[in-house]
């Protein structure tokens, strides 16, 4: 049986990398006598796989795991279990069955949506965001930009990749909502489009300037993206029979 | 939600940045006005090194368990956070409730080999508390080192306020209730320690005064007040059946060097080699009882989630019931992906049968450690482990499909010659001899024998106390011989042999035997950046030799000097159980290659059967 995990990481847990996150939770499961599956073999490990690496420094409200168990306790019982034994900073916000034609997280994501504010004690660039924001992003045909990889550099239209970008004034200081395209294809991350849209102001951005917040992460049909959490459905006492 | 002490801007800049944020999974978490003390639990190495060591997870639990204490951790910076912190002035801060270090009432310091020296200074000067005891005031916290090297904890008497000699189980209690007495009296820190000093255990360095011979050798080592005792006895835990035990040891998010839960199954060991440290200080030999062991291990795996158990001892294979303890581990959490890992074994036929079981084979090695080459040498170390007994174990591990052998040796030991060098080798290639040996169409391909050496260093309260070192140049000689012998072996293809530097080994003969003259030239190299010495990276001989010119120091008068008999030792105020009289006459059974039975076959009359417990006291009340 599959079952999605849907998780926050808030707190000093972004300090925590992703491998260290995938050790938590394979100890997490044990300790919540979660009936897991493990592979065959002669050192057998769980049957765990997460939707997207989260990067260290970022919170988040949206992330997933798939972990295939031989028999689950309801949603309900399963999400108490896992959070008893948490640490603050992490906690299970839902536990569904996936159906077997349901894709596995890692491969389903296509979209991600990101929160960036700015953290305290630094200056928002003087300028007039939507006016900016709209000659930046919705204007222009095609918004070309050069990304270092490890190998190469490689030119990239953030038009295609970038679903929305948005700005709220929150208390006086602008907030950043984005859209991007994730995953395994086209993986854009906020601090691109940040450091993109800070040179368009005219001003140097400084990723430490900034929190950025993962909201959620989705995956793709024929009509548009779905969260990864509304995948499967909740266990019940009584679906579960 | 918890206030960090550093910020994102230096977290998101440092290696691993959640060695510095607490949070782990069984961290205690208390109200710091709730309590009467507050102390910090200090392993002075890096997060990872430091979080695999069991002693501060007892003394964690069973400090923690007080509610009038909170204990906490903290370990060293890593070099890049050093920086930061000293160029920005940070206090060093706990990691529970990211509290300075110095405004705790204690700062424990476990100190588990020579080369943490300076990372004891370090985490002193970045804790902002004056690295010498004697500058410290009413507000700075006491300092208390504990762990094996404080059976000579002379050359660090200047920087501790008190030292725990022992076991930490026993007497932490008395000095917590003094402490509390003491805070609420309103006396100064020097009345506070020479109460402390009354605690059996507790040595006071402040509280002593050495003199010195014309020739450098202690003249008197005596309390400078009425009422200390002039010896300092060795803490042990009588009953290891029901001593304190986390039943939720602390886990972390990043891998430690050690990344699973231990199960301690005895403390001691009854093999008595005269090399060994942990053999004399931990004696008696004391078991714990199974029932408790299967329960403790069940609770430990369930409130952490490891899935890795290790049994821990200094020689497994001597626990009583060690066959049901290991059927008991495997038939309980095998099928739920729980690893048993099984160090200190001796190859027999249980033992592989039983690593058959838990290990793959195929890529998993054999350990054994013979110490020396020859039986002669043997003999002299009382390692009670024969030529015959090795290959037989090896011949038995070739045909249950092994090919990888580790074998570790000392070079260096006393009384050891050329001949007993080339034998390493030539033990090496009979155990080559003995896989090829088996027909071709059932071995897989050639095997794999490693040879690792090490120098040895003598320590307190063993029997080669009295022994002498030797020049840097000596111990390189050493390896070379060794690795010139290997070549010359038939089956040199097989063999492997690594070798440490010969640098660190003289350094740690200086500290481990050394006085607290010494103290001047630690200050020294720490002032000159030497910091995580146990890190080869970090290592640089020169500073240290530059460091002791400055001070004044010949480091050869410590390894280089013959001992006499009656030479007054820096350790020799502490009472370790085994009497000097018994190290003497097993140095001198040493050089008369006179072997000693282990403490089960029969009773060498050590002394540390005035502690009453373990296989001293074994199947006694029966007969």
């Amino acid at each position: 049986m599959k079952i999605r995990i849907r998780f926050r990481k808030y707190g000093v847990m972004k300090f925590v990398g992703h491998l260290d996150i995938m050790r938590y939770f394979q100890k997490c499961m044990r300790r919540a006598g979660i009936d897991i599956a493990y592979s065959q073999g002669f050192s057998p490990h769980q049957l765990m796989s997460f939707a997207a690496p989260l990067g260290v420094g970022i919170t988040s409200d949206g992330e997933y795991l798939d972990i295939e168990v031989n028999a689950a306790k309801s949603s309900e019982e399963s999400l108490r279990a896992l959070n008893e034994v948490m640490v603050e900073g992490m906690e299970a916000v839902s536990y569904r069955r996936l159906k077997d034609t349901d894709k596995k997280a890692m491969s389903a994501v296509a979209a991600a949506a990101y929160q960036v504010s700015l953290k305290e004690g630094y200056e928002a660039p003087d300028a007039d965001y939507e006016a900016a924001i709209e000659a930046f992003y919705h204007k222009p045909e095609e918004i070309l930009i050069t990304k270092q990889t490890k190998k190469s550099e490689k030119i990239l239209d953030l038009k295609k990749l970038v679903y929305d970008f948005r700005v709220q004034i929150e208390e006086h200081s602008p907030v950043f909502y984005l859209k991007l395209s994730a995953g395994s294809v086209d993986n854009v991350k906020p601090e691109i489009v940040l450091s993109a849209f800070y040179r368009f102001l005219g001003e140097p951005f400084d990723p430490l300037s900034v929190q950025i917040h993962r909201l959620d992460v989705y995956g793709e049909t024929d009509g548009g993206f779905f969260s990864l959490g509304d995948a499967g459905e909740e266990i019940t006492a009584i679906n579960n029979e | 939600m918890r206030k960090l002490a550093l910020s994102d801007e230096i977290l998101l800049t440092v290696e691993k940045p959640a060695r510095y944020i607490g949070n782990e999974v069984n961290a205690v978490t208390k109200n710091p006005l709730d309590v009467d003390i507050r102390f910090c639990m200090c392993f002075p190495d890096v997060y990872e090194i430091g979080m695999s060591h069991l002693g501060i997870q007892i003394l964690y639990d069973m400090f923690n368990r007080r509610d009038d204490v909170y204990c906490e951790r903290v370990y060293s910076p890593w070099m890049d956070l050093h920086r930061i912190l000293k160029e920005k002035e940070i206090p060093l801060f706990a990691l529970e409730s990211q509290d300075e270090v110095r405004k705790f009432d204690f700062l424990g310091i476990t100190i588990q080999y020579e080369m943490c020296y300076t990372n004891i200074l370090q985490i002193l000067d970045l804790s902002q508390i004056p690295i010498l005891a004697k500058e410290r005031e009413l507000n700075h916290p006491f300092v208390i080192g504990g762990g094996p090297c404080v059976y000579n904890p002379e050359p660090l008497a200047d920087f501790f306020d008190l030292f725990y000699i022992g076991e930490g189980e026993t007497s932490y209690d008395a000095l917590f209730d003094l402490y509390k007495d003491w805070k609420a009296s309103g006396k100064s820190r020097r009345e506070f320690l020479c109460g402390a000093a009354k605690i059996p255990g507790i040595y006071v360095p402040s509280l002593y005064r050495v003199t010195y011979r014309g020739d450098g050798v202690i003249a008197d080592f005596t309390p400078d007040e009425a009422g200390i005792p002039k010896k300092v006895e060795k803490q042990v835990v009588t009953h290891m059946t029901g001593a304190p035990y986390p039943q939720k040891p602390l886990v972390p998010f990043i891998q430690a060097t050690q990344d699973r839960v231990v199960l301690e199954i005895q403390r001691g060991c009854i093999r008595g080699c005269r090399f060994c440290q942990a053999g004399m200080i931990y004696r008696p030999t004391r078991e714990k009882d199974i029932e408790e062991l299967k329960r403790q291990a069940y609770a430990i795996l369930k409130n952490t989630g490891q899935d890795e158990i290790s049994l821990s001892s200094l020689s497994s294979s001597d626990y009583s019931h060690l066959k049901e303890l290991v059927t008991y581990l495997i038939e309980e959490f095998k099928g739920q992906g729980v690893n048993i890992s099984l160090p200190s074994l001796r190859i027999d036929a249980f033992s592989l049968d039983v690593m058959g079981k838990v290990q793959d084979i195929k890529k998993s090695s054999l350990t054994f450690a013979p110490e020396a080459g020859s039986q002669r040498l043997r003999d002299v170390i009382n390692k009670g482990l024969t030529e015959e007994v090795i290959l037989e174990g090896a011949g038995a591990a070739f045909a249950g499909g092994w090919n990888k052998v580790k074998l570790y040796f000392m070079l260096g030991l006393p009384t050891e010659t050329q001949e007993d060098q080339e034998a390493i080798a030539k033990l090496a290639n009979q155990i080559a001899v003995c896989y090829y040996e088996i027909p071709k169409e059932q071995r897989s391909g050639k095997c794999q024998i490693t040879i690792s050496t090490s120098f040895f260093v003598p320590k307190p309260f063993t029997p080669f106390q009295w022994a002498v070192m030797y020049p840097k140049e000596h111990y390189l000689n050493c390896a070379k011989t060794v690795n010139e012998a290997v070549r010359a072996q038939l089956n040199k293809k097989s063999i492997r042999y690594n070798w440490h530097e010969a640098d660190v080994t003289v350094l740690e003969g200086v500290f481990a035997r050394g006085d607290r003259r010494l103290g001047k030239a630690i200050l020294r190299a720490y002032e000159k950046g030497s910091i995580f010495n146990a890190w080869s990276d970090f290592f640089d001989n020169e500073v240290w030799m530059e460091a002791f010119a400055e001070t004044g120091i010949d480091p050869d008068f410590y390894t280089l000097r013959e001992r006499t008999w009656d030479e007054i030792f820096p350790w020799d105020f502490i009472d370790a159980g085994v009497t000097k009289e018994f190290l003497r006459r097993e140095y001198e059974n040493a050089l008369a290659g006179t072997v000693t039975e282990n403490c089960r076959a029969r009773c060498s009359g050590c002394g540390a059967a005035k502690y009453q417990g373990g296989v001293c006291v074994e199947n006694k009340d029966s007969v």
